[in-house]
């Protein structure tokens, strides 16, 4: 039997079906994560073993790494919809395009930010940090990755159908990540040193709800650019 | 309410009004003008580039026309968008189906766009309906491009159906039974009231003259 679905119904579907053509396409999602450790590894290699120095700068070098590793996956946010025609149910959905972008962002940052915490978790151990920075560097991971995947999103739909959209992609989001770093890799460096981490958490919890109310409209509108 | 067998089970026409294209700097069409009734096809006709794919985009939205409007029921289709897009079927020149998907949940998924949720039933129903039952649970990645244009056009047969139907060369890549199938169902569309706009090279026999519409671009 057909009936109409309520619109927060459809839209876990929606995600329920992004993430299940993840689960088919594994390699996707696991390129990004061999990435993350890779650059993650070569850092020792190249500023030396020095076990002071290394947690130092881990939180900044964890988060540049997955700010990269998220980089890698972004184009296709919309890419491969685009090139089967399947974006263009979604334009014509009685979702309204907003929504339907918002639960393709959710799908992707489940399958690439939410990772991505998690993996850096495992890496921090390997730079000797506490296991309470660990944990003030996985909070500010949660909170800043799907930063991540909204305001990637409107880039992914800006950069639809030009050529060498990767690198155009993260030549216009990595600038506008900027901030998102900063209080992301701060948040740790501040418990490192011993002070208060509220502060850059209520800045990145600020930044994540105005970029959840903004990026989904901006996307929608780009994205019904790029078809015309 | 009549009976989904009724004639004149559907009531919305379409209105085209004074379209014009403009695609690259190269005027396609201009003050292209048309009202088409519940139970009546569009048959869009014409050269390779003249602009038929452009015409079927901007009649479900996708595209803006550089001028004139679209109405629906009198009124214009950027009204109300969800609301209209609740009530058509638009199938590209490419069948929009997901490669890791089976057939069947490609069906559900773009039923899923319209906020519906067929039941597994229902899907293998109108799989079976357009004669691919034994499709359902393949990947489509691994099937040809005739079988791909099938199960694309076996959304046609889900229940509720939508009353207008936009459909870009759908006989394409189609075998000679598959496109018999395909105009029985187009007029037994055509009979509920359906209204269909097509872009075909091929002519298409429908049982009443006056139920045919053509636009030569």
């Amino acid at each position: 039997m057909t009936g109409a679905l309520h619109l927060f119904t459809a839209m876990g579907a929606l995600v329920q079906r992004d993430l299940s053509l993840v689960l088919r396409r594994k390699n996707d999602s696991l390129a990004t994560l061999f990435f993350f450790a890779v650059v993650a590894s070569l850092f020792p290699l190249g500023v030396g073993p020095e076990p002071k120095l290394l947690q130092l700068i881990a939180p900044g070098m964890l988060w540049i790494a997955a700010l990269l590793a998220a980089m890698l996956s972004l184009n296709r946010l919309f890419a491969d919809d685009f090139q089967d025609g399947t974006l263009d149910l979604l334009l014509l959905s009685t979702i309204p395009l907003p929504l339907a972008v918002l639960a393709k962002m959710i799908a992707h940052w489940l399958s690439s930010g939410l990772l991505l915490s998690f993996a850096a978790v495992v890496l921090a151990l390997q730079f000797n940090l506490t296991g309470e920075s660990v944990l003030i560097l996985f909070l500010s991971l949660i909170l800043g990755t799907p930063l991540f995947s909204l305001i990637g999103g409107i880039g992914a739909a800006l950069t639809l159908g030009t050529r060498g959209g990767g690198v155009l992609l993260s030549l216009l989001i990595l600038p506008l990540l900027i901030p998102v770093l900063i209080f992301g890799a701060g948040a740790v460096e501040a418990h490192q040193a011993g002070q208060s981490v509220a502060g850059h958490f209520y800045l990145l919890g600020a930044l994540f709800v105005l970029s959840l109310f903004f990026a989904p409209l901006a996307t929608a509108v780009s994205l019904r650019i790029a078809v015309e | 309410m009549p009976a989904t067998n009724s004639p004149n089970f559907f009531k919305q026409s379409l209105l085209l009004e004074n379209l014009a294209c403009t695609r690259g700097g190269v005027a396609l069409f201009a003050n292209l003008t048309r009202s088409i009734a519940p139970g009546q096809l569009l048959h869009i006709a014409g050269k390779n580039g003249s602009g038929k794919s452009s015409l079927l985009r901007i009649l479900c939205g996708l595209l803006s026309p550089s001028s004139g409007q679209v109405k629906w029921s009198g009124q214009s289709i950027r009204a109300d968008a969800e609301q209209f897009n609740a009530q058509l079927i638009y199938l590209g020149h490419i069948p929009a189906l997901k490669g890791d998907l089976t057939a069947a949940e490609n069906i559900y998924s773009a039923a899923l766009c319209r906020q519906e949720t067929p039941s597994m039933h229902a899907v293998e129903t109108a799989l079976a309906t357009a004669g691919l039952p034994s499709l359902a649970h393949k990947m489509v990645r691994t099937l040809s491009q005739g079988q791909k244009q099938r199960i694309a056009l076996a959304q046609l047969h889900l229940k509720p159906s939508k009353q207008f139907w936009l459909l870009d060369e759908p006989f394409n890549a189609l075998d000679a039974d598959a496109n018999y199938a395909l105009q029985k169902c187009l007029q037994s569309h055509l009979a509920l009231g359906g209204i269909i706009a097509l872009s075909s090279h091929q002519e298409i026999l429908l049982n009443t003259n006056n139920a045919l519409v053509r636009v030569e671009l």
